[in-house]
């Protein structure tokens, strides 16, 4: 990464896009506290970050490839949950809202390896947002699963926007989910922000020409 | 030549497998005890190095890897040759009174197959240190619940490096014969006749049909006892 300098607001859904190797996931990465960045500050909630994992029970990372523990969907859904020391009750009571809005309750028993990549994408997200996080990140969460499943998760991301209390910032190449979604885009190019605003502003009317490129699809690599 | 001394030989061995021929089975229990020992004794030392070497980045790293791996070839009659200059009663350790008994036997195949269960351990755990630490620490866990983690998911690979170093400790027969010396005493405790050294004495003294049952029998032992730990091993992708 060059440069980047950027405030995300609470609340909001920022969505981050450019092409592959333009810095999206490591961004991610130094959001979660998973990398450090060489140099500059990370400022959460006005502290600054300068530790590995020092974040990791209020932010949480959806990594494009979702890796499954070997267990079944509710003990892989459940495991934030008892990282925080939730009650037993407590966990299985948001286990299950928490598989029902990735409409995966009917699967709750079933080994979350056997599943397909778009199922173990959804049981990913609701694995992540079931903490309740308070920024929660998602890379590329559609990238690699059949439109049934994309719309499932993506009405999902909706739902967990609109109940409030979680912050989402989620790194995208398609430029319609970007759209869709997000309140703000922010456009990434080789390891700088290049232009940042409002997503219907940034869209309709980009000021930076690599920008105006990127959206019209001539900026191809 | 005729394939009939085989074909007696085959007759005489399943005759002494199905009659439970007391000799017969004494070698065997006493084969998988031996090797038994051994693989608990090299699985004490050689996992905890498998999974730091799986988890851990440390200069040199490579190299004692490398070390490892080139330690899994070593010929066990080379290997036995050195034991033995170690253990005799005026070498080194003679003091430990180790040579001619079947705990010797159990030290020796314990060291022959430390790199096989240390290789195969950081294997598995590398295989899946990375994604699962940094999701695990993404939802939550601290350093040692990740490693917890980490370990639960590795463990069928762990498990395989522990039936492996078994399979190679019963099934070697340099060990079993320099340190062990294949002594049968009637009614003794310090028995070191196991499979492989009774194979290589009943061949040579004709006594094929002995010979083939123990052959058998040690590659059923081999064959069941990697059959038996897929079947409750956790089933792994």
């Amino acid at each position: 990464m060059k440069s980047i300098s950027l405030e995300i607001e609470e609340g909001e859904l920022l969505a981050f896009i450019g092409h592959n190797g333009s810095g999206k996931t490591t961004l991610l990465r130094i959001l979660a506290t998973l990398d450090t960045p060489t140099s500059g500050r990370y400022l959460y909630r006005g502290k600054e970050i300068d530790e590995l994992y020092k974040l990791n029970k209020r932010v949480t990372l959806v990594f494009q490839k979702s890796t499954m523990f070997n267990s079944s969907v509710e003990e892989n859904v459940a495991y934030g949950l008892k990282m925080r020391n939730f009650p037993k009750l407590e966990i299985e009571g948001k286990v299950s809202e928490a598989l029902e809005l990735v409409k995966m309750q009917d699967h709750a028993e079933k080994n979350a390896k056997d599943l397909s990549g778009g199922e173990q994408q959804r049981i990913a997200l609701a694995r992540a947002f079931v903490t309740d996080p308070e920024l929660l990140l998602l890379d590329e969460p559609t990238a690699n699963i059949d439109p049934g499943n994309a719309k499932i998760v993506e009405r999902a991301i909706r739902k967990i926007v609109e109940d409030g209390n979680t912050t989402v910032a989620i790194a995208t190449h398609t430029l319609f989910q970007a759209r869709r979604l997000s309140e703000r885009t922010a456009h990434l190019y080789d390891g700088e922000i290049l232009e940042e605003g409002r997503t219907k502003e940034l869209f309709e009317n980009p000021r930076n020409e690599k920008t105006e490129k990127f959206i019209s699809g001539e900026l191809i690599f | 030549m005729s394939l009939e001394f085989i074909l007696e030989g085959i007759r005489r061995a399943i005759h002494l497998i199905i009659t439970g021929d007391p000799l017969v089975m004494s070698i065997a229990l006493r084969s998988i005890y031996v090797s038994g020992i051994a693989t608990l004794i090299a699985s004490v030392w050689s996992i905890p190095i498998g999974v730091s070497l799986g988890m851990y980045e440390f200069r040199g790293i490579s190299f004692v890897r490398g070390l490892f791996n080139s330690l899994i070839g070593i010929p066990t009659v080379v290997l036995g040759l050195i034991l033995y200059l170690l253990l005799v009663p005026r070498g080194p350790f003679g003091f430990l009174n180790l040579i001619y008994t079947p705990l010797g036997i159990s030290i020796g195949q314990a060291i022959l197959i430390t790199p096989i269960v240390v290789s195969f351990t950081a294997s598995a755990v590398e295989s899946v240190e990375t994604d699962v630490r940094e999701l695990a620490i993404t939802l939550g866990a601290g350093r040692l619940e990740s490693t917890i983690t980490v370990l639960k998911e590795g463990i069928n690979g762990i498990i395989l490096s522990i039936v492996s170093g078994f399979n190679r400790a019963i099934a070697e027969l340099g060990i079993a014969m320099m340190i062990g010396g294949n002594i049968l005493v009637t009614g003794s405790a310090l028995n070191t006749r196991v499979l492989t050294t009774s194979i290589q004495m009943y061949t040579v003294r004709g006594e094929i049909g002995v010979a083939i049952a123990l052959g058998i029998i040690l590659l059923l032992i081999v064959f069941s006892i990697s059959m038996i730990l897929n079947l409750f091993r956790r089933d792994g992708r």
